[in-house]
């Protein structure tokens, strides 16, 4: 390939990435979630999966919940980026690994096929809390929580015995313990 | 039951409580409520642009030469997104900017109406913050924090969308309190272990430099004014970039010129060899660091900011303060006196070897060039214009290309706010609107916007305006007949396949100038420069001067792409050039 005429930098070589789940506490006003992910992609930023939802009616706080890749320095970047947002309270990143964070996902899945295989299918699911939603002979719709990667895998797994369609909510997440954070 | 006030007179209370004295603005049928509401404010002027880049640009040389935010005043629809230029041009250069523009009526919103534009989704990533006022309630609410919003931490660009419903409807307006406390999204609450750690740092350098930036300048004249102390204090070396210039005096012997793509050999090289770097309210920009990795590898480095999110961003550095240049570097100066007043006597020996070296590379002179007796050469231009002006307070703009870089080299700032130029964006036609509102905030000090013809030409319609109110700037055009900075990079970079770089079919500017209604001086001759200088700068009003130069001329020195401080290009003068090869010429 022919060198680009481009007017900058070379890139540099390009650190380890890592996976991060930020929360963020916003303002419930009109443009907050486009701000907020107009900066993601206005820098460049990845957006693996967005939860958001008011959790306090009466101080009229949102919290997003965003699950995003990159290297230290530009998980350290959004941070504080995050930060400068004039709607945004307050801002916790944990890294996936964090043993003192719960993350959860829940998804719904509808599983099109014979009673047999949608046996199967449920007992697949016995370990994430299947709650059966809707049940008629030829489908059902179970509801699991789990982790995002552990739905992942059950969506591959379950694909040969019907499922027909996922609906995900992305990851969100909580501290672990008496622990609030602040 | 208390007084009702219209949407329209709220945002004027507003302004009148935030001392607002300029507006820089076009009507359109969006904003009427708010223009029939003008006639009753005599403390508020209105300044009439011809397009509203220029309303924004111009309010950006008001805001950059006074210290206070300057106020724009637009339309719905084109009058948005004409701001959108100047707005991005605030938000890079960190200036305060309170853009009013007019909405459609809120019912209307979404419906595609006449003018409508989604003004707030489109200036979103260009301003600080932005409101869509849906309720007239919130306004003054917002108007006020609109100003603290734009004015704290790092400064920028905010903007309130008001649709002309909410500027008709009527509510209280509760009379504003200004805060002492400061919001929380500024950040100065550094500690005095940091403090500590700076000092340690200085008091053990050998090789030292100090490396400002526009932070010192929005941090406040007395900002300057501390870090002239703290550098004649520990003695250090101090080179500035281009929105830095004019924090520390130009012509000091412990400032050695500006640094980055187009720094002298004596600031590049220093910032390369250092072994303490010290970063005050810069922010490593790309022009700045040339190779990344190759940026200062022996130094500590340490970074002054107000804006945490500056730090660690391009450079990782050693030890991060983040706060008001100023309180943080009083704050180094009182710890000194108390505690290290030997500092200085030590500091001088230690670091005496690391001038040594400095005065060396001075003698490459790298902003010298040949001159000619037969040509205008640009370096000379400015030269003589710094020379012919200096003896009173100038204030200078730019635009954006050779000519802006010339000017930073050959034009010597003593003081800060002098010096008005679009670096972040790099806007061309910024300089010329810019003046006007210099020219506003300073009706008696001498104006003069360093221009490109190219430049110029994007926003040459703001000459009515200075004519119309009779601010006399100067526009002194380095007339090379080429976009000179592409020239430049076609000339070395693209085999001088001059694409689309000369400028074609140029308007005799002397001719332009008396259309106008202003003077017109033309200069092409080197032994006849010094005296239409004095002509133009003697002349009660508006000039615009056509100096024709070299159309060769090129930009030294340079940092060719892809390469450290210490590998620069000099000029003419130096015998061992190196040449851009291979991988250097994919990049600028």
């Amino acid at each position: 390939m022919p060198a680009p005429k481009s007017a900058y930098n070379i890139p540099t070589k390009i650190g380890k990435f890592d996976t991060h789940i930020f929360v963020v506490w916003v303002d419930n006003e009109a443009g907050v979630l486009a701000r907020v992910v107009g900066l993601f992609s206005g820098r460049g930023y990845n957006i693996e999966s967005l939860a958001v939802a008011e959790v306090d009616a009466t101080k009229n706080i949102s919290r997003i919940t965003i699950v995003t890749t990159g290297t230290p320095q530009v998980i350290d970047q959004i941070k504080l980026q995050l930060k400068k947002l004039v709607p945004v309270h307050k801002v916790a990143d944990f890294k996936r690994e964090d043993k003192k964070v719960i993350f959860k996902e829940m998804a719904l899945l509808k599983i099109v096929a014979q009673k047999k295989k949608i046996e199967k299918c449920l007992k697949e699911c016995k370990k994430f809390n299947p709650v059966i939603l809707d049940k008629t002979n030829k489908s059902v719709v179970v509801q699991i929580t789990a982790l995002r990667r552990e739905i992942d895998k059950m969506s591959k797994k379950l694909k040969p015995f019907g499922l027909t369609s996922t609906s995900r909510t992305g990851a969100i997440a909580m501290t672990r313990g008496a622990e609030i954070f602040k | 039951m208390s007084k009702l006030y219209t949407g329209a007179e709220i945002v004027f209370k507003c302004l009148e409580d935030q001392e607002v004295e300029y507006i820089f603005g076009y009507p359109g049928g969006a904003v009427l409520p708010i223009y029939d509401e003008l006639k009753n404010h005599s403390s508020i002027k209105h300044i009439l642009v011809r397009h509203e880049q220029g309303a924004g640009h111009a309010a950006e040389g008001y805001a950059r030469s006074s210290g206070k935010p300057g106020i724009v005043l637009v339309t719905s629809g084109p009058g948005a997104t004409n701001v959108v230029t100047a707005l991005t041009d605030a938000y890079m250069d960190s200036i305060p900017l309170v853009c009013i523009s007019g909405q459609v009526p809120t019912h209307l919103i979404g419906t595609d109406a006449f003018q409508e534009c989604d003004t707030t989704g489109i200036t979103r990533p260009c301003t600080k913050h932005n409101w869509l006022v849906k309720d007239i309630k919130d306004l003054s609410k917002v108007m006020h924090e609109a100003f603290k919003v734009a004015t704290t931490g790092r400064p920028g660009p905010v903007l309130i969308d008001i649709p002309k419903d909410i500027q008709f409807a009527k509510t209280n307006y509760t009379k504003f309190k200004k805060e002492k406390k400061l919001n929380g999204k500024t950040h100065n609450k550094f500690s005095q272990n940091e403090i500590d750690q700076l000092i340690d740092l200085i008091s053990k350098a050998k090789k030292p430099v100090v490396y400002t930036g526009g932070g010192v300048i929005n941090s406040g004249p007395q900002a300057s004014e501390t870090l002239k102390e703290f550098v004649r204090l520990i003695g250090f070396p101090i080179t500035s970039t281009l929105q830095g210039l004019g924090a520390f005096p130009g012509d000091d012997n412990q400032f050695i010129g500006m640094l980055g793509m187009h720094g002298t050999y004596e600031a590049n090289n220093a910032m390369h060899d250092c072994d303490l770097l010290i970063n005050i309210g810069a922010r490593f920009d790309d022009r700045i660091t040339g190779k990344i990795d190759e940026f200062s590898p022996k130094s500590k480095k340490v970074h002054i900011d107000i804006d945490p999110s500056s730090i660690n961003k391009i450079i990782k550095v050693d030890l991060a303060i983040v706060g008001d240049v100023n309180e943080v570097i009083k704050s180094a100066i009182k710890k000194i006196n108390k505690k290290q007043n030997g500092l200085k006597n030590s500091n001088k020996q230690r670091i005496s070897k690391w001038w040594e070296q400095i005065s060396k590379w001075r003698t490459k002179d790298s902003l010298g060039f040949v001159n000619s007796d037969k040509e205008i050469k640009p370096q000379y231009a400015v030269k003589r214009l710094y020379e012919l002006t200096k003896n009173q307070d100038t204030f200078i703009t730019t635009e954006v290309g050779q000519h802006q870089m010339w000017a930073a080299q050959h034009y010597k700032f003593n003081k800060p706010n002098r010096w008005m130029t679009s670096g972040g964006l790099g806007t061309m036609g910024y300089g010329l609107p810019a003046a006007v509102g210099v020219q506003i905030a300073h009706p008696d000090k001498l104006v003069i916007d360093i221009a490109g013809e190219a430049s110029v030409l994007m926003t040459i319609q703001e000459m009515s305006t200075a004519v119309q109110y009779n601010l006399p700037i100067k526009i002194f055009i380095l007339n090379n007949q080429y976009m000179g900075m592409v020239r430049q990079w076609q000339e070395l970079l693209h085999e001088k396949n001059y694409s689309e770089s000369y400028s074609e079919a140029l308007p005799d500017f002397v001719k332009l100038a008396e259309a106008y209604g202003c003077k017109g001086i033309k200069a092409d001759n080197p032994n006849e420069l010094d005296e239409k200088i004095k002509e133009m700068i003697d002349f009660k009003g508006p000039v615009i001067f056509d100096c024709h130069v070299d159309p060769n001329e090129n930009c030294f020195p340079m940092i060719p792409s892809g390469k450290p401080h210490n590998q620069m290009i000099l000029g003419p003068n130096d015998k061992e050039e190196v040449k851009i090869t291979g991988k250097g010429k994919s990049l600028v």
